[in-house]
C-alpha cells in the first residue's frame, strides 16, 4: 500500500503520491521563478497558490491543507530577499480556509473551481498585503484593477490545472 | 477539557502555526539583516531550485548554440560586411577620443583627482527570478566558490543592473535596481544634480532628493553618483522620461533604466574596483601647438658648427632635446634609471625616451638624466654631465 498522508476519515478524500507531493509543489515554485524572469507578465500568476488551492480541495483534511500551505509559501518566501513568512502566512490560512470549504462544497465543479479560486486569491492578498504592511513595513503598492486581472486569470489558470492535477489524485 | 481541545485540534494548529510564522518575522524584522535567521532555509530553497534552473539555462543555451551556429547562417556575410565598416568608423572615433582622454587625464592629474576604475568583472549567466513582483531580484550562476561577494555591483554593457544580495554556494540573489527596498547614489549627466534612484512598489524608477526648484529635462541621462561605495561613478543608470512637482519638496522623476531588466540574460559582476590618481599619458601628443610645430616649416637656428648653415642642421622636433632653448625652462635633475621626478609626469616616461642614448655620454654611469617639464619645454629630459643629483622629492604620487 502507497504511503500516503492524507487522512480518510472524509468522504470523497482523495490522496496524493508521495513524488506528486514533493514534486508538484517544487515544479510549481520553479517554474514561478522561470517563467516570471522568461516572461514578465506571467508575473500575474500566482502557481504555487493554485497547487495549495488544489492539494487542500482534494486532500479535505484542514491539518493537511494548513501544513501543505505552510510549507510551499515558506519555500516561495525563501527565494525572496524579503523576510520569511509573508507568503508563508498567507498560504497557511488559504489551505486552511481551502480544505475547510472543499469538506463542504462540491469542489469538483469547473463554475465552484472558478469561483472559489477567485475568493481564495482574494484571501491571499488581503492577507499578504496586510501583514506586509502591517508587520514588516514594506510599501507594497495595492492596485484594485491589477488584482482584478490578476484574480481572474489566476481562476482560470486554476481551473486548467485543477484538471491536470486530478490525474494525479488517488481515490482512497 | 479534551473534548474542546480535540473539537478544536485543527484550529488551535493553524493559530500555533501562523503564530511561530509571525513570531519568525518579527525576528528577522528585528534584526537588520536576515544572513542569520533565515539561512538555512534560503540555502535549502535555493540548493533544491537552482539545479534545475542551471539545467535548463544550459539546455537553451545549447540548442540556440547550435541553431545559431550550424544552421542559422544566413545574412552573415553581409552582416560581416557591415561589421567591418563599423569597425572603421569606430577607429576613426576612436582616435578622436583617446585624444580627448588624454587631455582629460592631464587635466585630472592637475586637480589631483581620484577615479574609480572597474579592474576585474566577471560573467554570469541569470539563471532564473524570485518568482514574485514583491522581490523584483534576479539569480546569477556565480557564487561563493567564484570569489563573489555581497554587495559587488552587477551591470551589463548597457548599464547598472543591481547588486549582489545574498551569495550561496554557486548561486547569488541580485537585487535588481527596480526593487523597492533598492537605492543608488545618482547624479544627472547635464545638470550634475545629485540624488538617489529607488525602485516603485509599480516597478518603475524614480530620482528621489531633487529639488522642486531645480530644471531637469526628459531625456537627461542619469548616472552613478559613486556616492554609495558600491557602483563606480559614471556608469549609466538610465534616462529621464518624466519630470512632475512632487508632494512635498523634491521632484517627481521617472527614469528609464539603461538596461533591460525584464530581458537579462548575462551579466558582468564587478569583482574589483581600483582607486586610483589620474595619471597623464605622456607618450602621446602634448598640445595642439606642439603637434601644428611640427607640421609648419621653421627656420632653422644658427649653428656655431656650421656657419653656413648647410650642413648638420636640425629641425626641432616637440620633445626631443633638440627644440630645447637655451633658458627656456629650469631643468630637475634626477637619480638615472629611478622615478625620481617630483611629478608624474617624470614616472610615466618610458625608459626608452629618456635623452640619454641621443648624448654623446649616453649610457656611462653616473650620468644624471635631466627632467624637463614637458609644457614649459618641448624636449621631455636631456642629460647632462653628473654633477649634483638631486634627491627623489617626497611627494611624489605613488
Amino acid at each position: 500500500m502507497a504511503i500516503t498522508y492524507t487522512s480518510g476519515e472524509q468522504v470523497e478524500v482523495y490522496r496524493f503520491g508521495i513524488p506528486a507531493t514533493i514534486l508538484v509543489p517544487l515544479a510549481a515554485v520553479f517554474l514561478q521563478a522561470w517563467l516570471t524572469w522568461k516572461l514578465p507578465f506571467f508575473s500575474i500568476f500566482d502557481l504555487p497558490l493554485l497547487i495549495t488551492i488544489s492539494f487542500a480541495m482534494a486532500r479535505r483534511s484542514q491539518m493537511a491543507g494548513l501544513f501543505t500551505g505552510a510549507f510551499i509559501g515558506l519555500f516561495q518566501d525563501a527565494l525572496t530577499h524579503q523576510p520569511i513568512g509573508l507568503y508563508g502566512i498567507a498560504k497557511t490560512v488559504v489551505g486552511f480556509g481551502a480544505s475547510s470549504l472543499g469538506i463542504k462544497l462540491d469542489v469538483e465543479n469547473a463554475g465552484a473551481r472558478l469561483l472559489l479560486t477567485l475568493f481564495f486569491y482574494a484571501v491571499h492578498e488581503v492577507v499578504y498585503f496586510t501583514i506586509a504592511r502591517g508587520l514588516v513595513s514594506l510599501h507594497v503598492q495595492w492596485s484594485w484593477s491589477r488584482e482584478l486581472w490578476s484574480g481572474v486569470a489566476n481562476a482560470f489558470l486554476g481551473v486548467l490545472l485543477y484538471a491536470v492535477l486530478d490525474r494525479l489524485k488517488q481515490r482512497t | 477539557m479534551e473534548s474542546v481541545l480535540g473539537r478544536y485540534r485543527n484550529l488551535i494548529v493553524l493559530v500555533a502555526v501562523l503564530f511561530v510564522q509571525v513570531l519568525g518575522l518579527a525576528v528577522q524584522v528585528r534584526r537588520t539583516t536576515d544572513t542569520d535567521s533565515s539561512r538555512l532555509i534560503r540555502v535549502w530553497a535555493v540548493t533544491a531550485v537552482s539545479p534545475f534552473e542551471k539545467a535548463l539555462v544550459w539546455l537553451q543555451t545549447s540548442t540556440g548554440n547550435i541553431w545559431h551556429n550550424y544552421f542559422y547562417l544566413r545574412g552573415v556575410r553581409s552582416e560581416n560586411r557591415e561589421l567591418r565598416q563599423q569597425i572603421e568608423q569606430m577607429r576613426i572615433e576612436q582616435v578622436r577620443m583617446s585624444q580627448d582622454a588624454d587631455q582629460a587625464r592631464r587635466l585630472q592629474a592637475l586637480l589631483a583627482f581620484k577615479e574609480q576604475f572597474i579592474s576585474q568583472t566577471m560573467a554570469a549567466q541569470v539563471i532564473g527570478s524570485s518568482g514574485s513582483e514583491q522581490s523584483r531580484s534576479i539569480y546569477i550562476d556565480k557564487g561563493e566558490r567564484d570569489g563573489i561577494k555581497s554587495d559587488m555591483a552587477v551591470i551589463t554593457a548597457d548599464g547598472v543592473v543591481g547588486k549582489v544580495l545574498h551569495v550561496y554556494r554557486s548561486v547569488s540573489l541580485v537585487l535588481l535596481i527596480s526593487d523597492q527596498t533598492s537605492g543608488v547614489g545618482a547624479i544627472l549627466e547635464k545638470s550634475r544634480l545629485q540624488g538617489i534612484l529607488r525602485g516603485m512598489p509599480s516597478g518603475e524608477i524614480g530620482l528621489e532628493k531633487v529639488m522642486s526648484d531645480e530644471q531637469v529635462a526628459a531625456g537627461e541621462m542619469v548616472l552613478t553618483s559613486g556616492g554609495d561605495r558600491i557602483f563606480p561613478k559614471g556608469l549609466a543608470l538610465g534616462r529621464v522620461t518624466q519630470v512632475s512637482p512632487g508632494s512635498d519638496l523634491f521632484l517627481n522623476i521617472r527614469v528609464k533604466p539603461a538596461a533591460n531588466l525584464s530581458k537579462l540574460e548575462e551579466v558582468l559582476v564587478v569583482t574589483r574596483i581600483d582607486e586610483r590618481q589620474a595619471t597623464p599619458d605622456l607618450t602621446g601628443p602634448v598640445r595642439a601647438a606642439d603637434i601644428l610645430a611640427e607640421r609648419l616649416p621653421t627656420v632653422p637656428p644658427k649653428s656655431p658648427e656650421s656657419p653656413s648653415g648647410t650642413q648638420g642642421q636640425r629641425v626641432p622636433v616637440p620633445g626631443t632635446a633638440d627644440s630645447a632653448k637655451p633658458g627656456e625652462a629650469k631643468p630637475k635633475t634626477a637619480v638615472p634609471g629611478g622615478a625620481t621626478g617630483n611629478n608624474a609626469m617624470a614616472q610615466k616616461i618610458p625608459a626608452s625616451s629618456t635623452a640619454a642614448g641621443n648624448s654623446p655620454e649616453g649610457g656611462a654611469s653616473g650620468a644624471v638624466v635631466v627632467k624637463v617639464p614637458q609644457k614649459a619645454a618641448k624636449p621631455a629630459e636631456t642629460k647632462v654631465p653628473n654633477t649634483e643629483p638631486e634627491p627623489p622629492a617626497q611627494d611624489s604620487p605613488q
